[in-house]
């Protein structure tokens, strides 16, 4: 546990001590507290390098990925090229070698896009998390920082399973806004609610535009977060349920999730192509009812739109 | 590897002893009897009078076996919760590498292993942190310029106590203030596997000039012994395994 952060300049060469593999690194992608990631070649092939601070960390990573690449179905976290470590001026560097997900990190993409890609994104998660879950891990770590949604087709990824934990056991690595415990609404026992717990935060962030601290009734705090926030309305029984923990599985949170972002949609076809600028409008509004103030004058305008025309 | 109890102390404090032993030479003495300290720094700003306190810090984990860590305020609760795993996967880790030195020779350790295999060493030491059996006790320095971290310091405890007990191992605890009234320090919660009772713990402390470190961890120490008798003591008792200790 060295602590600081990793420099290395563009070009430098990477030899695996063990497995005699070449990298050549091509630039820094980002750095966490656990390590730094590096965009780099290898015979060609563009991959991203991940160099360790914490072993520990590291080791428990590849043994999830590694663990993902026996699963036949869609893959959950990047493929897993190399482990290996790396003797670097007398000091021994662990590092893995994955494949590189191009895209933007979600806690950038959140931002940038409007509050119905959210919503896409989470239903996306969801269904990793699905996935995860039934190969009997939980992510733990889950935040915006750990996703990328990938560059073409939109498709949000995990990144960093480093806190990836068997389900049943104790959770070791999370950010506290997105832990249960913190709030104090539940335990750091590993088990799907607690993954489903930080969703509802990532939906609560992205609503409210930052995560803050905890009060001295941080219960309370969170309800009244959710109940202020105009663009949770439609959603805040769902994300009560997860906040408390009463989703069995991510695919009934899923599931509702959808059935509640289908039902919003206006009803006529027409509102509906008039309903992205509506929702858009929402976002700038304070409340919900002006949302649909918003619609309805839209609609007005509209209608007397199409009689102008006819007359 | 028998499925055994890890034993810690961890000592919360800001800076310099002035009473009493030499703590890092009783934390030493706390090591060679299987008992690993920790130290958590809660430092605020770091500047000449600081920096004693932060070579202190360290010399007494150091001498300890254990880990140190010095934090702002704000961060108290997930480094003290941090700290304690750590040192549990970093003890377990000890004694797999004395096991592995005897299968590869003087110079083997985990870290000497391929990837591959270091990877399945690190899954037991991850089983083993989850299922051994925890004793920490918990040492907190309350003398005057730690009285406005107290609170801050009872939720991390707290917060501690949180990420132990969803670990399928069972977990005892057992807390100590220091300068005491009287004494150099007082217990005032013996072991027991929560600390709901420490809500109230912090609030009636008096303010003292000294700080005696060496005591406390001395104290510390032998809180160890009383435990061990009274697990012997009850060794039959049947009801023993779920119940409070007291
Ligand atoms: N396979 C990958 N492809 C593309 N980008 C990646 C990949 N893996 C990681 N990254 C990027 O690198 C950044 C740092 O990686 P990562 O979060 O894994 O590091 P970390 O040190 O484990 O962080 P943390 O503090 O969250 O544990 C991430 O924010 C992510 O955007």
């Amino acid at each position: 546990m060295t602590g600081q952060d990793f420099n290395f300049y563009p070009g430098t060469r990477i030899i695996g001590k063990w497995h005699r593999k070449q990298y050549e690194l091509i630039r820094k992608i980002g750095s966490g507290a656990q390590g730094t990631v590096y965009l780099a070649v290898s015979d060609g092939k563009k991959m991203a390098i991940k160099l360790a601070r914490d072993r520990a960390s590291l080791i428990a990573e590849v043994n999830v990925l590694k663990q993902f690449e026996q699963l036949q179905s869609n893959p959950l976290g990047p493929s897993l090229y190399d482990n290996d470590d790396w003797l670097y001026g007398g000091e021994t560097i662990g590092f893995c070698a994955m494949e590189y997900l191009k895209g933007t990190p979600a806690s950038e993409a959140l931002r940038k896009r409007s509050f119905d890609w959210t919503i896409v994104f989470l239903v996306q998660l969801l269904n990793q998390l699905k996935k995860l879950h039934e190969s009997g891990y939980i992510f733990a770590d889950l935040k915006p920082e750990n996703l990328i949604i990938i560059d073409p087709g939109h498709q949000i990824r995990c990144v960093d399973f480093g806190g990836a934990t068997k389900i049943g056991r104790s959770v070791r690595e999370y950010t506290e806004f997105y832990d249960r415990g913190y709030w104090g609404m539940g335990t750091r026992k590993a088990e799907p609610s607690y993954d489903l717990f930080a969703c509802a935060m990532i939906l609560i962030d992205a609503a409210t535009g930052g995560r803050f601290e905890r009060s001295g009734y941080p219960q309370d705090q969170l309800l009244r977060k959710v109940k202020e926030a105009s663009r949770l309305v439609p959603y805040q029984s769902i994300i009560f349920k997860a906040l408390s923990g009463r989703y069995a599985s991510a695919e009934e949170m899923r599931q509702a999730l959808v059935s509640q972002a289908m039902e919003r949609q206006q009803p006529s076809t027409q509102m509906r192509r008039r309903g992205v600028s509506a929702t858009a409008k929402s976002k700038t509004n304070d409340g919900w009812v002006s949302a649909w103030l918003a619609a309805s004058i839209m609609l007005t305008i509209y209608i007397v739109c199409v009689l102008v025309y006819t007359m | 590897m028998k499925k055994g109890t890890l034993r810690q102390i961890l000592l919360i404090t800001d800076g310099c002893s002035n009473q009493g032993e030499d703590p890092a030479a009783m934390a030493a003495l706390a090591r060679e009897q299987g008992i690993t300290v920790n130290v958590i720094g809660v430092l605020d700003h770091f500047d000449a009078e600081d920096s004693r306190g932060l070579q202190e810090v360290e010399s007494i984990a150091q001498a300890g076996g254990g880990i140190s860590q010095i934090v702002q305020t704000r961060q108290l609760a997930q480094t003290v919760q941090m700290v304690t795993k750590q040192a549990m996967t970093q003890t377990i880790k000890g004694v797999i590498n004395q096991e592995l030195q005897g299968i590869l020779g003087e110079t083997g350790t985990v870290e000497d292993l391929p990837p591959e295999k270091r990877g399945k060493v690190m899954e037991i030491v991850d089983e083993l942190g989850e299922t051994v059996d925890l004793d920490v006790c918990i040492l907190v320095d309350t003398s005057a310029s730690m009285k406005t971290k107290l609170p801050t310091v009872r939720e991390a405890l707290m917060d501690m106590t949180l990420s132990l007990s969803a670990r399928m191992g069972r977990n005892n605890y057992c807390l100590y203030l220091f300068p005491g009234k009287r004494k150099a320090v007082t217990r005032v919660v013996s072991w027991s596997p929560n600390l709901d009772s420490i809500e109230r713990a912090f609030e009636k402390i008096g303010t003292h000039g000294v700080t005696p470190t060496g005591p406390a961890i001395k104290e510390a120490t032998k809180s160890f012994g009383q435990i061990a008798r009274r697990k012997m003591l009850f060794q039959d008792d049947e009801a023993y395994d779920d119940g409070p200790r007291f």
